[in-house]
């Protein structure tokens, strides 16, 4: 399943797109600790988080993710999608919270 | 590339790409209430082999040198355009792919077309096949060239270098207590190794064990620096800091422990990871510290057919 269909399905709002909503999303992960995503996220996958700051866009730079969902109805800083724009990172949000839309993106995805 | 790949790459990409990716929009036009004779020198100068018509912003016809050869030899070059231009233009959208165009292309034998707005039927650009051409050599040319990229391995790199012994040496300076910085050493130092082709499994494990490196040091301190050393044989990362130290490293080294102020948690940051996540990703890890003096961390991951040996290479 692609980015852009999930973005559709879940109605995110999409941040920033200067990265890839083609990409097949093998995944995704959900943790607000970002050593935790850094040792077990794995490439491709979809990461759902809390925090804003700018750094979540270089921890998904550097596992190379597939993009971020921020839930809550949370706002990224300015500097986050400025950063997210830059290194192509797509990043969402929802007005859902964590575990609304992570049930949703597992029916959505399933187990992988 | 044997050519029957080649030939379904371009029919992916005539699928794929918009005429408005391809066409000119700097294009040169005429009134109808222009005179065939000023035709001569736009036909001439410019070398185009016709003119779209335009009234305001609308395509009102076409004037070919075709028209304009007849023109010439009927001797009524005091005609004005509006009389000689074809008025049943063939046009197309900006927002079809460029498989419509090259359908066009083949169907009518035109070298051009107008491109006009689906929204107001305004010219916005012009046509020919060259501009499909070279829209899809572009285009395959950055697909090659990616694929050369990720082609390009770091022994080819080392290979090129004429010496004994190399080695790369990149510096980088991490700002203390800089968030918004934060991370810049880990992602730089991830593009430039996999700029050199270092295979994607090895830069993984040297990325996640410096962002640690780099947010301790970022975390804890007044600032520091990262030096990567790459070699043919392993990379080699060092990270230096003046800051306070740490009392107990074995303590330190347990997974959770961490001495993180509240709000860096917050932040996601300090979950006592850090280090553990160092250890996973090295081949050999080396930590040394002086409460008040500062901490130096080494790790070293091999290039050649890396083999992880848990070490347990601290002290």
């Amino acid at each position: 399943m692609t980015l852009a269909t999930i973005i559709e399905n879940l109605g995110l709002e999409v941040k920033s797109a200067s990265g890839d909503l083609t990409h097949e999303i093998t995944g995704a992960y959900v943790s607000d600790l970002l050593s935790d995503v850094m040792a077990n996220s794995k490439e491709g996958q979809l990461w759902v988080t809390l925090q804003v700051h700018p750094n979540i866009v270089a921890v998904a730079t550097l596992k190379d993710l597939a993009g971020i969902i921020l839930v809550n109805g949370r706002e990224a800083e300015k500097e986050t999608i400025e950063r997210a724009e830059e290194e192509k990172i797509p990043l969402m949000t929802t007005r859902l919270a964590t575990f609304q839309l992570a049930g949703k993106l597992y029916g959505l995805l399933g187990e992988c | 590339m044997d050519a029957e790949k080649a030939i379904t790459k371009v029919q992916e990409l005539v699928y794929e790409i918009k005429v408005n990716q391809v066409m000119v929009t700097d294009v040169i036009t005429v009134s109808p209430h222009n005179l065939m004779s000023e035709l001569r020198v736009l036909l001439h100068d410019k070398r185009i082999s016709g003119v779209p018509v335009v009234e305001g912003t609308t395509l009102v016809g076409l004037v070919s040198i075709e028209d304009f050869v007849k023109c010439l030899s009927e001797g009524k070059m005091n005609n004005l355009v509006r009389d000689r231009m074809s008025r049943d233009v063939i046009t197309l959208y900006d927002d079809e792919p460029l498989v419509r165009a090259v359908q066009e292309f083949d169907r009518r034998g035109y070298g051009r077309f107008p491109v006009i707005s689906r929204e107001n039927g305004a010219l916005v650009g012009v046509i020919t096949k060259g501009d499909i051409i070279r829209g899809l050599l572009k285009r395959i040319e950055i697909d090659y060239h990616e694929e050369e990229i990720h082609r390009y391995r770091a022994s080819y790199f080392f290979e090129d270098i004429i010496a004994d012994k190399t080695t790369l040496i990149f510096q980088y300076k991490v700002t203390g207590k800089d968030f918004s910085r934060a991370g810049r050493t880990s992602s730089g130092l991830k593009k430039t190794l996999r700029r050199m082709g270092i295979p994607p499994k090895i830069i993984r494990r040297i990325a996640i064990a410096t962002y640690e490196a780099e947010m301790n040091i970022v975390v804890f301190t007044d600032g520091g620096e990262i030096t990567a050393q790459v070699t043919p044989r392993e990379i080699r990362v060092e990270a230096v800091d003046s800051g306070p130290g740490i009392p107990d490293i074995k303590k330190a080294m347990e997974p959770g422990f961490s001495t993180a102020p509240d709000w860096v948690r917050d932040l996601g940051f300090g979950a006592g990871m850090g280090l553990t996540n160092i250890r996973k990703c090295a081949d050999t890890m080396h930590l040394e510290s002086t409460v008040g003096k500062g901490t130096r961390l080494e790790i070293a991951v091999q290039l050649n057919g890396a083999v992880k040996h848990d070490s347990g290479d601290h002290h």
